[in-house]
Parts: structure tokens; C-alpha cells; sequence
């Protein structure tokens, strides 16, 4: 009962916010937060990833950016980064291709945002680590491999 | 003559070296990616989260006194956070003691807020008043980032402490036969890729010393030096100290009076 | 409840660099605990920036994102003293609405 009402409590205290701020017309509702795309986050391999994310088999291109490590000493902590110099860039997302599920992370970029972003993931090995980025209705890839040590103790 | 023997001899030499040099470079490689890596994570240390409600744990009123930590002093006097870690552990007179931060905390929380130290010595790492002490030292040496360490080593207490951490320090036992020195005893050691400081150098104790407590990004977890150093005793198999007890204690005063100087990076954060 | 955030957001040239880290388990759902049972899965799922009411960054994550999660990112614009507020909703239904001043 308590409990119920606790969650109840945070429930309504969170969507207090972002009711407000929908309520006073400066975002939209659906903007607040987007429903999570579980279709893409529990499709598994990159290729099914890809394409549960709607974006097929990307061409390549030279002007993502993906800024981490050659070597992490803990996979529990890799720092990805991706940039890219494409315009008008509508999405990022960085996809692990040998976690047991490839997506780790999705970013909408508002415009006025830059295409740039850093976050850490979780690598259970070595791995190919890919940016994809929509950028103009397009689909577009870059990719590194981040090698995952074993650490010893202590550090 | 000899001319044509002498070129392949060079030649022979040139490869050899070449070689050695080829080697060392990939080591080099792999090193400065291991140093890119510590980079790119300390820039966002979670440590941070723990500080901030280390903060707000300072400032709570608790306990059965129901008051904050505000007054309590940590060396420089009642509040004095800033610097405060840099220049423990320390000889306090009100208690006739040396204590390391978290004693010294211990102390405050029972003179101040009337909490039982035992609910914080006999507490599993992480949980209940153990975990608050974790947050507060978090917050603590947040404060001495920067500083240099300095340690003062006149009160004859201090150096009766330092003694017996030296002595610690060398004291080889358990199933393995193991002593602190047998992996930090050395210079250039290291476990897999880790290189493991020489803690009887300046240098060695300054680096160790100076960047703990630290975030672990293995397990997420905020480590205190307390936690640090029953771990240490843990590795070689020696029994669990106890929370705060002499010899650790002890221990941390061999370690901080020998990096005397160095840089405190705390909090740091390890893999 | 679930802790606070910390948010550091700072202007220069006319560019604000917001970092945000969030205070989360970010449980897989594939870890055992101490006696073999399955930790069941606890991360964060989305999270939104907004600043000045207007989103700036619209983010999902999944269980790879490592634990006490870290996020960087760069919106044009951004004066002194406004409010960026982040807020973030895991798989639970559990959320938190932090907020900092642009320095």
C-alpha cells in the first residue's frame, strides 16, 4: 500500500515536470521523452540491429568520426564518442557488434545541436564498435575496433 | 679486408636493434593507449556522484544528536574541509591518537552526531553507515584535489606509526607467503598491464597514495582507503584487518609520509 | 529514490558543452548474483535535455551503456545563467529531473 503510493508519488512528481512544461506549450508531449525502441535494443546482431533501425546496410562514409581507445583496460567502461562533419545530421547511434545485443545507445539531434557526442559503454570483448548516423534522410556508417584487456588486480 | 665482414656484422647489429626497437615501440603503443584510455575516462568521474551526497551528508543533521558534520575537524581546525585530506593521517591530541580520515570522520560522527562507530566498523563495505562514510571521504578529498601532500611527521607518534607501517609494509605471510613489498617493492612490476608503483620511492608512494580513494570502474564502485587497503590484505590472503584498526592506519602513514610532497589527485579513478 | 545527477554545462564562443552523469546501476539482466540467480535487468532507457524549455539532446540507451552512465554533448547557444534540465526514465518506471545553470 505504502509502496503503491510512493510509486505513485514519483510517478506523478515526474510527469508533474514535464506536464508542466507541456502544459506551458514549450515542448510537445511526445517530445518529452520518446518511447524506447525495444525492436532495435533487443534485435541481437548488428545486422538486425541495422535494419530494426530502419537503416539497411549503410555505405561507409569518411566523415564519422569515432573517438576511443585502440586499447580499454576494462570493458565495463568504454568512452565512445562520434562526430561527424555531415550536414544536417537528424540521429546518432553507436552499435557494439559482438554484445549480446548490438545498440548500446541512440541520440536525436534537435537542430542546433551538434553531431557530436560522447557517452560509455559496456563490452563483453573484443570488438568492431560502429556509428551510424542520419544525416539528410541517409543512412551512413564509420567503424573501429576497441580491443578489451583483462586487467589485473589492484590498479 | 675485414671490410666486408665488418659491414655484416653492422648490418647484424642494425637489425638487432632494429628489432629491439620495433618491440619496444609496440609496448610504448600499447602503454600511451592504456594512458589515452585513464584520460579519457577521468574527465567524468562518477566519483563525483559519491561526492555530491558526501556533501549533503556533511551538511545533514543526523543521528541521535540529531547534527550535521559541519563542526567537525578534520586537523585544520572545526569545518575545515579544504586541504584537509592532503594532510592526513595526523597526530590528533583530543583523541591521543593517529587516525587516518576515515578514524578521524569515525570520531566526529560519534562526538558530534552520536553515532556508535561500531555501526560503521562492523558494517559490510557499501552498506548502511559504511556506505555514508564512503560518500563523506568521497566529498573530503574531493576538496584536497590539487594539493600537495604533507604530511607532518614531528609528533613522535607519527613516527612510531610510520615504524610499524614500514614494518607491515615488509611483513611476509599467509598461504602464499606474501608481503605488501613483494608487488610494490620493486621498480618497472606490473600485473598484466597494470603497472604496480614502487611504494618505497617518493615517487612509487606519491602516485599510489595520491590517487586513492578512487572510483573502480570494474565493479562501479567508490573505494575508500580503508576499502583500498583490506583489499590489499585480501589479495595476499593475510585475515581481513579490521575497519580502522592500527595497522592500517600504520600503513597509510608509511605510505603518505614516503609520496611527502607528491600531488593529490584524489579522487582517482581506476579500472 | 534515485540519486541526484550531477550537470556541469559551460558556454564558449556561443557553443554550450553540457556533461551529465547519472547516478545508475545500468543492470544488464544477464548477471548472476552470489547465488546464481539472474540479476534482473535496472538501466535507464531515455533521457532528455532541454534547454531554456527546448529540447537540445533526445537520448535512448540500452544495458550497454556502462553503469553510473556518463553523457557529453555541444548545442549552439546558451547564455550564463540559463537552465539546462536533464531528465532521465528507466526500464522500472523510476525517473529524475536534474537541472544546472550554464557557467
Amino acid at each position: 500500500m505504502i509502496k503503491q503510493r510512493r510509486e505513485v508519488l514519483k510517478t506523478g512528481g515526474g510527469l508533474g515536470v514535464l506536464g508542466l512544461l507541456a502544459a506551458a506549450g514549450v515542448i510537445k508531449p511526445e517530445l518529452a521523452l520518446a518511447a524506447w525502441n525495444e525492436g532495435a535494443f533487443k534485435a541481437g546482431t548488428l545486422e538486425k540491429s541495422l535494419a530494426a533501425l530502419g537503416a539497411g546496410k549503410p555505405a561507409t562514409s569518411g566523415d564519422i568520426s569515432i573517438n576511443a581507445p585502440d586499447i580499454a583496460e576494462n570493458g565495463a567502461v568504454v568512452p565512445i564518442g562520434v562526430s561527424t562533419t555531415l550536414p544536417k545530421v537528424e540521429s546518432i547511434s553507436i552499435l557494439i557488434e559482438k554484445n549480446p545485443d548490438a545498440l548500446a545507445a541512440t541520440f536525436k539531434l534537435p537542430e542546433g545541436t551538434e553531431a557530436n557526442v560522447q557517452t560509455r559503454c559496456k563490452m563483453g570483448q573484443t570488438s568492431n564498435v560502429y556509428a551510424l548516423v542520419k544525416a539528410d534522410g541517409k543512412f551512413l556508417m564509420a567503424m573501429k575496433e576497441v580491443k578489451v584487456t583483462l586487467g589485473g588486480c589492484g590498479g | 679486408m675485414n671490410y666486408r665482414m665488418l659491414s655484416q656484422g653492422l648490418a647484424g647489429a642494425c637489425l638487432v636493434l632494429g628489432t629491439l626497437g620495433a618491440g619496444s615501440a609496440q609496448a610504448d603503443a600499447t602503454t600511451d593507449e592504456i594512458a589515452r584510455y585513464r584520460e579519457m575516462i577521468a574527465d567524468g568521474n562518477p566519483s563525483e556522484l559519491f561526492a555530491l551526497q558526501g556533501e549533503e551528508l556533511w551538511k545533514q543533521k543526523r543521528g541521535p544528536r540529531n547534527a550535521s558534520l559541519e563542526q567537525c575537524d578534520l586537523g585544520l581546525g572545526p569545518g575545515v574541509v579544504k586541504g584537509a585530506s592532503a594532510r592526513l593521517p595526523r597526530y590528533f591530541k583530543d583523541t591521543g591518537r593517529v587516525q587516518d580520515l576515515e578514524t578521524r570522520l569515525m570520531t566526529c560522527m560519534e562526538t558530534l552526531q552520536g553515532i556508535d562507530p561500531k555501526t560503521i566498523i562492523n558494517a559490510a563495505w557499501g552498506k548502511g553507515e559504511r556506505e555514508k562514510m564512503q560518500a563523506i571521504v568521497a566529498y573530503v578529498v574531493t576538496e584536497s584535489h590539487g594539493e600537495k601532500i604533507d604530511i607532518d611527521m614531528k609528533p613522535p607518534q607519527m613516527k612510531k606509526m610510520y615504524e610499524l607501517g614500514k614494518m607491515t609494509f615488509y611483513y611476509r605471510g599467509g598461504p602464499m607467503d606474501f608481503s605488501c613489498a613483494t608487488c610494490h617493492g620493486d621498480k618497472d612490476k606490473r600485473i598484466r598491464l597494470q603497472d604496480l608503483p614502487d611504494l618505497r620511492t617518493q615517487a612509487g608512494a606519491a602516485a599510489g597514495w595520491g590517487s586513492w580513494p578512487a572510483y573502480r570502474v570494474s565493479n562501479g564502485q567508490f573505494w575508500t582507503m580503508q576499502h583500498r587497503l583490506n583489499d590489499c590484505f585480501r589479495q595476499q590472503r593475510f585475515p581481513e584487518p579490521i575497519y580502522g584498526s592500527d595497522v592500517t592506519i600504520a600503513l597509510s602513514v608509511y605510505m603518505a609520509a614516503t609520496g611527502n610532497g607528491g600531488t593529490v589527485m584524489t579522487p582517482g579513478i581506476k579500472r | 529514490m534515485a540519486n541526484p545527477m550531477k550537470i556541469r554545462a559551460a558556454a564558449k564562443d556561443g557553443v554550450t558543452e553540457v556533461k551529465v552523469l547519472m547516478s545508475h546501476e545500468m543492470e544488464t539482466g544477464q548477471r548472476k548474483d552470489s547465488s546464481g540467480n539472474l540479476v534482473p535487468a535496472h538501466f535507464i532507457t531515455e533521457l532528455t535535455a532541454t534547454w531554456n524549455g527546448k529540447t537540445v539532446l533526445d537520448a535512448q540507451f540500452g544495458p550497454a551503456v556502462s553503469k553510473n552512465p556518463y553523457l557529453a554533448f555541444k548545442f549552439k547557444g546558451g547564455a550564463k545563467g540559463d537552465k539546462v534540465v536533464v531528465t532521465w526514465k528507466d526500464n522500472k518506471g523510476d525517473s529524475r529531473t536534474d537541472e544546472a545553470a550554464i557557467a
